[in-house]
């Protein structure tokens, strides 16, 4: 029987919470014999061939890009994870939020302390993804089957929920091991 | 005057008159949620998370008094979905970045929400535009994170004697207050008040404090709010299913 397909994407986020899946350490060559890699930035694969059992999504949806590999994760993986809490809840890109679209490209891109633009423009070429007007959860754009908290979740965590979801066993995480930050 | 008998959970207790429902099942070892309540001030009944059925009608433990014969449910699964529910609500409806947040391992309302097993909140994010304030030498109130508990305002009241806070607005408008002006720094408020040490959240913050406790050793980082008064309960992950 062939492996089950694991496959990993990072949203708005910092990689950090794929730095903290690879802090499982060895554990790494039991998730070799555990499991496949769909696409996922540790193979650098970017497209889908087949099915996956679980796609691990970090980060929420700031752009259109985001929310374009997100709905490409939902339509290719069974279960589906919010891992870490800008996926999860908007996290730290998601404090845009609390300011106007324009006040804070302004404040990147032309009147910030240590930007250096010659031209005094925000950067508009077609090939850059367009901003949401807001920074999302994963869940408020595509369902969502699971949300591992963290920021990032524990490397314990990660392997205790990833060890379950592709084993079909129920998720469970001790206390210590639910975090927000 | 002769004492009580209740039950809790179908467990039957004894108690004095004049206790109320949450003081009662805390004397008997039995953990009933809470977030605005506060032990020496008077029963506020803000929050809503310690709500029980008493004879099958919900009310709040921590004003309900108790009385002869009542039957109070407390953990069950009805119960425990209305208060996630509470709590998940608290978290949209103000903006909390806990991976940033300096009371972060020391806050109830995280806390209970670790506590649920909550993982991630279910309603839509309202993103309030809400202020900061710094101008207070000593210490800080980020309205982000209020809650709203007014434990804060009944501290400053009711023990440091100053009334430095207030209320303005109603529902969704509700808003914490400065007296007599909007500022902190033209307050009475102190760095020395009762009033600074009340606030479940990181709303009221003392300056040049932060992070000063490492994680793991944070209050509520390795065992459950409320397990001081009960035996810590197996708590897993949430399914994000909902009865
Ligand atoms: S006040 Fe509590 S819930 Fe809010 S951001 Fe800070 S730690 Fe998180
Ligand atoms: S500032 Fe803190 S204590 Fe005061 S009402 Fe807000 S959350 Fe409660
Ligand atoms: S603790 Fe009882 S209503 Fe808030």
């Amino acid at each position: 029987m062939s492996k089950p397909k694991v496959a990993t994407c990072s949203l708005a986020g910092c990689f950090g919470c794929h730095m903290s899946f690879l802090d499982i350490d060895e554990r790494i060559l039991q998730l070799v014999e555990l499991v496949d890699f769909g696409p996922s930035p540790i193979n650098d694969l970017k497209h889908f061939t087949d099915r996956c059992r679980v796609g691990l999504v970090e980060g929420g949806c700031a752009n259109a890009e985001n929310v374009r590999v997100l709905r490409e994760f939902r339509t290719h993986c069974d279960i589906l994870v919010s891992m870490g809490y800008c996926a999860t809840s908007g996290g730290i890109p998601a404090m845009r939020n609390l300011v106007s679209m324009e006040e804070c490209l302004r404040e990147a891109y032309m009147e910030g302390p240590s930007v250096h633009n010659p031209t005094g423009r925000v950067p508009g070429d077609l090939e850059l993804p367009l901003l949401l007007d807001k920074v999302r959860p994963c869940h408020e754009v595509v369902k969502i089957d699971y949300h591992l908290p963290g920021c990032p979740p524990s490397a314990d965590a990660i392997w205790a929920a990833l060890c379950a979801l592709v084993s079909d066993a129920p998720i469970e995480l001790p206390y210590q091991l639910i975090k927000y930050d | 005057m002769s004492e009580i008998t209740l039950t809790i959970d179908g467990r039957e207790i004894t108690t004095q008159p004049g206790r109320t429902i949450l003081e009662a099942a805390e004397e008997h070892g039995i953990y009933i949620p809470r977030l605005c309540h506060l032990p020496g001030l008077k029963p506020f009944g803000g929050c809503r998370v310690c709500t029980v059925l008493v004879n099958g009608r919900s009310e709040a433990a921590c004003t309900q008094p108790v009385a002869q014969g009542i039957v109070v449910e407390n953990d069950t699964e009805q119960l425990r979905a209305w208060r996630r529910n509470i709590i998940e609500m608290l978290f949209v409806e103000g903006n909390h970045f806990c991976p940033s947040c300096e009371k972060s391992g020391d806050c109830e309302l995280q806390a209970l929400a670790y506590r649920m097993g909550i993982s991630a909140p279910r309603h839509p994010f309202l993103w309030p535009r809400r202020e900061v304030d710094a101008s207070h030498p000593d210490v800080l109130i980020d309205h982000n994170r209020c809650i709203l508990c007014a434990r804060c305002a009944r501290t400053s009241r009711d023990i440091d004697g100053k009334e430095v806070f207030g209320f303005v607005g109603r529902g969704p408008a509700r808003k914490l207050t400065i007296n007599p002006g909007a500022r902190l720094v033209d307050s009475a408020l102190d760095v020395t008040d009762q009033a600074v040490n009340a606030c479940p959240v990181g709303a009221i913050l003392r300056k040049r404090g932060a992070y000063a406790t490492p994680v793991g050793r944070r209050h509520y980082d390795r065992a459950p709010i409320g397990s001081g008064i009960e035996t810590p309960a197996e708590l897993t992950i949430d399914r994000g299913d909902q009865p």
